[in-house]
């Protein structure tokens, strides 16, 4: 057989000519395959067991542009947040031992939000395995219970085909995270390489279920005969790339529609059937009138417990239609009267076109009754406080002011989260990065990083509590290195504040280690080389603001907010949606 | 909904670490396995999984639901005692001794059909296959009577309304699955959930 041995010059095209008659490394092999499925950003960190890899990856670099994290933590977040704006499969590599196990947080992050992620993980040589060699961790058995799907390879023979299945899982069906750990010597070792060949068709895996046109028949029966239909809408929406079709739906039946936390931008947050966000720190109108609708129309979402509060006290007099790809979220929680099955960017149009046209006018009102409601109560203390500190929640609002809604927003976990997802404007889908199932303190820097190589034209602003930065600030290396343009705002309370705030409200105000100190944030960003300031003071902050935006590059704005705010409306954990407290 | 046994079947890929991946779904939920066995299974290449859980109706079926989610587990059934032929082996080790000196032990060892694989002049190795209470009632018995060793195997169940896994293999094996793949306990019993 005519073999060609791959020198560090060999071009990429001569690869795919001589496909079938090269050998290559498998370290290769697992750089072709991110080309060929059109990885254009990878973020990782090297180390001992993956070397072979990152050496192969000293000659892709014109192809393949490597972002050099500071924590493997960082490495994982990030891929997710340029999963979530790009729409496409963060990739991620790290070492083995330590490496892997600090991906760990970052796949059950991915995993309960169902992010597509690749992450290639070094394992120590395979006669090794089992010795406890240096470094080595059993790294598939760790992250079984936190991935869609993971393998080891320990012979680079299979690495064409375990990528290729990989891409596959991670980005069809409900999307996840996929590992793939590869030996050290499969990295290493030459064989014949046989070219790439994309997967699409695995028999035990079943991404999309059947569309059954007898389910979607009923639930237009039920939405038709509906007087007050309220539908909920979930991430689904923008992983199924389904928000014109969405959209379409609720015009045409004319259904308010309110978000949970995941599914946030993917219907802008003006339309005038957007009713709000539901859930423990949600609007008042969606969480009181899921207790009062007929049918509840659930889209590409799966009734998580801060979204439904008391189970037994949840939508028991609405007839339920659930429309999700994944077959095991229907009747997991809430059961449904109409299952309907499947990818919604197929099911919502065959949905649309059997729903009549109807403007629910006195029902909507209902909901626009209760949000005058929350708004006299709650809103308007928060955006325009007559408190000498400042709120997080005026912050939002001069940011969605200066942005006009067009930003992404990233944030970490706690308060400052609930208030960004709560009154930040969004214009456009895919722009809201946070970590909803998981509520992963430490997600917002990395993943706000990842989320600028995902969107570089965008303005990414990571909105950070003082204790979620100290988490993983050291990612504010990688920024001063690579040069994302991300401008980070803390909302410094001097607090764990969401933990305070339950400490206050159901523990008797026992503060029990809330009160974090922080350093000073805009020394620590000049140390990066990372512009900034701090702000206090009512007059200033729009101009910082202001700046923070316009300036070129990463800047960090810390803004010192009131000590003790809390965000409100509240569903107290084992109370019912309805019980909902505004104050 | 009441607690019972039930026996959960899965066909799935032979490939290493499927124990794991089907374990973790349960003892995540803190879920006791009460018996668990793999075999090959009428479709070449397939391996089936026999689990016996004591469980209600709806937890029974949300795990079939999650174990489905597994890339490599192609389908998973769950079914009542009433709706599967099922069986257990064991085997017990009784000092030769006991059984010819003692009448009472042949007698229990025949009546519980019990045959001798081994026989030597220290022990004698009896085998038995049939329900947990036979097998149970045999082994109380002979604990009387010397029982040095005792062992009992997984149950293993065939399906009553099974038409084998050979056409579903098929479906699955297609790129786009026939219609039959997707079993839907709301279509079947659509009467039942949808009313208007």
């Amino acid at each position: 057989m005519n073999t060609l041995e791959i020198t560090k010059d060999t071009p990429h095209s001569t690869l795919e000519e001589q496909a079938g008659t090269t050998k290559i490394s498998g370290s290769q092999a697992v750089l072709e395959a991110l080309l060929a499925e059109g990885v254009d950003t990878i973020f990782g960190y090297p180390g001992g067991a993956i070397m072979p890899i990152y050496d192969a990856l000293y000659d892709y670099n014109d192809r393949l542009q490597h972002i050099l994290v500071r924590h493997e933590q960082g490495g994982i977040h990030a891929g997710q947040g340029y999963a979530r704006t790009s729409g496409r499969v963060g990739v991620v590599f790290a070492t083995s031992g330590p490496g892997a196990t600090n991906l760990v947080t970052g796949l059950a992050d991915a995993m309960i939000d169902s992010n597509p992620i690749v992450c290639i993980t070094g394992q120590v040589f395979a006669h090794l395995l089992g010795t406890d060699a240096f470094q080595e961790t059993d790294v598939i058995n760790i992250t079984t219970p936190v991935t869609k799907w993971n393998y080891q390879v320990t012979d680079a023979c299979e690495i064409p085909t375990a990528l290729a299945k990989a891409f596959h899982i991670a980005r069809t069906g409900r999307p996840g995270p996929v590992l793939i750990d590869i030996t050290k010597n499969a990295q290493l070792q030459l064989f014949e390489y046989q070219g790439y060949a994309k997967c699409n068709h695995i028999r035990s895996y079943r991404p999309k279920p059947i569309v059954r046109r007898a389910y979607v028949e009923q639930a237009a029966t039920l939405i038709n005969g509906a007087k007050k239909p309220f539908v909920l809408f979930g991430q689904g929406i923008i992983l199924g790339k389904a928000e014109a079709e969405f959209r379409a739906f609720i015009e045409k039946a004319g259904l308010p529609a309110a978000a949970t936390v995941m599914g946030l931008s993917a219907l802008e947050t003006d339309h005038p059937l957007h009713v709000g966000m539901l859930g423990m720190h949600g609007n008042y109108a969606p969480n009181v009138l899921t207790n009062a609708c007929d049918v509840l129309i659930a889209v590409g979402m799966r009734f998580d417990d801060r979204v439904t509060g008391r189970l037994d006290k949840y939508a028991k007099q609405a007839q339920v239609v659930h429309l999700d790809i994944d077959p095991a979220e229907i009747d997991k929680n809430v059961k449904a009267a109409v299952p309907v099955w499947g990818d919604c960017k197929e099911t919502l149009p065959l949905l649309t076109e059997l729903v009549e046209k109807r403007e629910h006018t006195d029902w909507l009102a209902h909901f626009r009754k209760l949000e005058q409601e929350e708004i006299k109560e709650v809103i308007t203390d928060e955006l325009n406080p007559k408190s000498a500190t400042l709120t997080m929640g005026e912050v939002v609002k001069l940011l969605n002011e200066l942005t006009g809604g067009d930003a992404v927003i990233v944030t970490d976990v706690g308060q400052h989260q609930m208030v960004a997802c709560r009154y930040a404007k969004f214009n456009q889908s895919k722009s809201n990065v946070t970590s909803g199932g998981l509520g992963t303190m430490g997600f917002g820097l990395p993943a706000a990083i990842g989320a600028w190589y995902g969107a570089p034209d965008r303005t990414v602003v990571a909105i950070i509590g003082d204790g979620g930065i100290q988490m993983t600030i050291q990612e504010l290396g990688t920024i001063m290195q690579f040069g994302a343009k991300v401008k980070i705002l803390i909302l410094n309370n001097e607090f764990l504040g969401m933990v305070r705030q339950w400490q206050q409200l159901f523990h008797d105000r026992r503060y029990s280690f809330v009160n974090i100190t922080s350093p000073d944030f805009v020394t620590v960003a000049k140390g990066y080389g990372i512009a900034g300031r701090s702000v206090s003071e009512r007059q200033e902050l729009k101009a910082a603001l202001a700046e923070m935006i316009a300036h070129d590059g990463s800047y960090l704005l810390e803004v010192m907010v009131g000590k003790e705010n809390n965000v409100f409306p509240m569903v107290p954990q084992g109370s019912s949606v309805a019980e909902i407290r505004l104050k | 909904m009441e607690k019972q046994e039930y026996t959960i079947t899965l066909y799935t890929e032979n490939t290493i670490g499927m124990i794991g991946r089907i374990s973790t779904i349960f003892s995540r939920r803190k879920i006791n396995i009460e018996s668990l066995n793999t075999s090959p299974s009428e479709a070449e290449g397939i391996h089936r999984f026999t689990i016996v859980i004591h469980e209600t109706e709806e937890v029974v079926r949300k795990l079939c639901r999650q174990i489905e989610k597994q890339v490599e587990v192609l389908k998973a059934y769950y079914n009542t005692n009433d709706e599967v032929i099922w069986q257990e082996q064991a085997l017990y080790k009784v000092p030769t001794a006991v059984v010819t000196e003692k009448a009472p032990v042949e007698r229990l060892l025949r009546q519980y059909g019990a045959s001798a694989v081994v026989i030597r002049a220290d022990y004698t190795v009896f085998e038995t296959a049939g329900h947990r209470e036979e097998i149970d009632a045999l082994t109380d018995a002979l604990a009387e009577y010397s029982l040095i060793e005792f062992v009992r195997s997984a149950r293993i169940a065939i399906i009553k309304d099974s038409e084998g896994f050979h056409k579903k293999l098929k479906e699955f094996e297609e790129a786009e699955p026939a219609e039959e793949v997707v079993e839907n306990r709301y279509l079947n019993k659509q009467d039942k959930v949808f009313t208007m």
